[in-house]
């Protein structure tokens, strides 16, 4: 690990994209501990919900939650096979998780990263031992709660070998606390012959700054998903996850936007595809409802036979917003295959008079193609469950109508 | 019977050029006409000058339905008033499921959807609108739509180009059915202006008059099926 110093440096290191954020206009703490044993009897249990948590946690495994920077909730009904405690409590049981803590992840990548080492940020710890397949899926909820405050958590997922978990990720903010910064590494570590879908739902203010790092090491025939989905107004959010991979494995993103007036989002997924035969789909839809959005797709192709296709669409409802769509492909191999397509634009006229053309006014018609738009991004690879909820949340979503 | 569609002196433009010329025509209600006419005369732009699409623009003339004057009518308001209209190549609706779209334009959604059965299209609810169909799948798929619209007057293009024989049996049936299905003692309420090269729908629906277009304009009317005689004999005389 890098020195204490070092990392100091980094504090002054803006991101690599997005709207350099000033640390020092979060001057409230956020570290006292509101701990929440009755999920369903809980102030939050809205929140929540709103984000794809379950207070009753049916056919959930689990739930982790965080309440600004301390541990607000611990469960799980997993007799055997999958541990979830604190990162802090993870580093004592296993003398500092040297092989984990980290590793996914640079310290000195930014500022953000830098805050979050220098604090020495909690967060949740997952573990899914060798040859255990869960069931249902762990959920995991991270709220911001202190007005001017960052939450700078430290998450750590590690499912081993010939093993399987599905987790669902809520962020929100309360009412409240809508100018805050949220910072969340998240080093993600899949064994061989393992698969890890990670979904992630978001409802911030129209103020919160967003800064998400995830890292994800992707072991031999394994398959990592990772979907993430906002479609409330959100101040300022950048993330660029990356994942590597090595042979014979796969990595999945599906991120699926709106970027509301006054929204700033600029997002996307990054592959690394270092084993042989290792294989990508980076997917995006996003619509632009006056707020900026900023689609971005990176693939790197440096093994034999390695595929990936990226694929960003957008559309611009309203006038006021941008839409921007960067597709990257790299190889430093011959022997690699790598496709790319982007779409930006307003809706197809002639789809929005095919359908008012069986008797749906204007705004019925877009605001159709729009929400089909969307959930046609999610088809891949989500748990049905979640694709449920999904078209839920873009049945709800305004897009105008 | 009063007029349905009543088409005076109708000049169009489609990409900067004048395609139709000065067309009049009139369908009366209950009463079905055929369009034939060469590739390229003007036959599809008239029916989407009828249905309100915003890649024709009228330059002058009228259209009026049922007595009202449409002609700068938004499409949606053409299809409340009861006009539908079935597409040659209609657009892919991506994302838009064809059981979601039935159940947003009818007001009777669960008999739609029990009644997909009846034109195939029963394994087709959750599929996207037009995406992936074939010829026919298309063809069904537009009539189940016009099925559960209840439209007044029907405008058919080319109902049945790229299609197989069987397919065309059952389209041709479902046509007859949306024609006479409000028909009391004989008398039929819903008209149609159908666009054919083969005249093969003519065998399930019939037709009342025929018209020739050419160059963006009527050429001739008169007996369907005379007339598709002629045309099957001496071309269209160029």
């Amino acid at each position: 690990m890098p020195k204490s110093e070092t990392v100091k440096e980094a504090l002054a290191k803006k991101g690599a994209y997005g709207q350099d954020l000033d640390l020092d206009h979060y001057d409230e703490e956020a570290n006292e501990t509101i701990k929440v044993d009755d999920l369903q009897n809980s102030d939050f249990k809205s929140y929540m919900e709103n984000v794809g948590i379950v207070a009753d946690e049916i056919e959930r495994s689990g739930t982790m939650m965080f309440i600004d920077n301390n541990p607000s909730h611990c469960s799980t009904k997993v007799q055997e096979g999958m541990e979830v405690m604190s990162v802090r409590d993870a580093l004592k049981k296993y003398d500092g998780l040297t092989d984990y803590f980290w590793k996914a992840v640079e310290p000195t990548k930014d500022k953000y990263t830098a805050k979050t080492f220098l604090e020495d940020g909690d967060g949740y710890f997952v573990r899914v031992k060798s040859g255990y397949h869960i069931k249902y899926p762990l959920q995991t909820c991270m709220l911001l709660n202190k007005n001017k405050s960052i939450q700078h958590v430290h998450n750590v997922v590690i499912v081993e070998d010939n093993a399987s978990l599905e987790m669902i990720t809520g962020c929100s903010t309360s009412h409240h606390a809508n100018d805050a910064l949220h910072v969340g590494v998240s080093e993600i570590y899949i064994g061989d012959n393992s698969s890890l879908t990670f979904s992630m739902i978001h409802s911030w203010g129209k103020s919160t700054g967003v800064r998400p790092r995830t890292g994800t090491i992707v072991g031999k025939n394994s398959h990592y998903t990772n979907n993430y989905v906002i479609l409330n107004p959100v101040g300022s959010l950048q993330s660029f996850p990356a994942a590597t991979l090595s042979d014979n494995a796969s990595a999945t993103y599906n991120t699926m936007c709106i970027a509301h007036e006054s929204s700033d989002i600029d997002t996307g997924g990054l592959v690394y595809l270092n084993g042989r035969k290792s294989r990508a789909e980076i997917m995006s839809r996003s619509i632009s409802m006056g707020g900026k959005m900023c689609a971005r797709g990176r693939m790197v192709g440096n093994a034999p036979e390695a595929k990936g296709h990226l694929e960003c669409r957008s559309i611009i409802l309203k006038d006021g917003g941008t839409t921007l769509a960067i597709p990257e492909l790299e190889a430093h191999i011959a022997d690699v295959e790598m496709t790319h397509e982007a779409a930006v634009g307003k809706v197809a006229r002639d789809q929005i008079e095919y359908l008012m053309s069986r008797g749906l006014d204007e705004d019925q018609a877009v605001s159709m193609i729009v929400k089909g738009f969307l959930s046609g991004g999610s088809i891949n690879g989500l748990p049905e469950e979640l694709k449920r909820e999904l078209d839920d949340a873009i049945a709800k979503a305004n897009v105008g109508d | 019977m009063s007029d349905m569609l009543k088409i005076i002196d109708l000049h169009v433009q489609a990409g900067g050029r004048e395609i139709l010329k000065g067309v009049n025509l009139t369908v009366k209600e209950g009463e079905t006409s055929v369009l034939f006419g060469p590739n390229g005369c003007g036959k599809s732009t008239l029916l989407a000058s009828i249905m309100g699409y915003s890649t024709i623009e009228v330059t002058s003339g009228q259209i009026l339905f049922k007595g009202v004057d449409i002609t700068h009518m938004p499409v949606d308001e053409r299809a409340k008033m009861g006009i539908g209209m079935m597409m040659q190549r209609p657009p892919n609706i991506y994302g838009v499921k064809l059981g979601d779209l039935l159940k947003a334009t009818t007001k009777d959604p669960e008999s739609v959807i029990a009644d997909a059965d009846k034109f195939k299209m029963e394994k087709f609810m959750d599929r996207e609108v037009n995406v992936g169909f074939s010829g026919g799948e298309i063809k069904r798929s537009e009539l189940l739509q016009l099925t559960a619209q209840k439209p007044d007057i029907i405008l058919l293009d080319e109902p049945e180009s790229g299609v197989d024989l069987q397919s065309i049996d059952l389209i041709g049936r479902k046509v007859h059915d949306l024609l006479f299905s409000d028909a009391d003692g004989g008398q039929r309420h819903v008209s149609s202006l159908v666009i054919t090269h083969t005249g093969q729908i003519m065998d399930y629906i019939g037709a009342d008059y025929g018209y020739i277009m050419k160059d963006g304009v009527i050429d001739r009317v008169g007996n369907p099926m005379e007339l598709l005689k002629e045309i099957r004999e001496q071309g269209y005389g160029e």
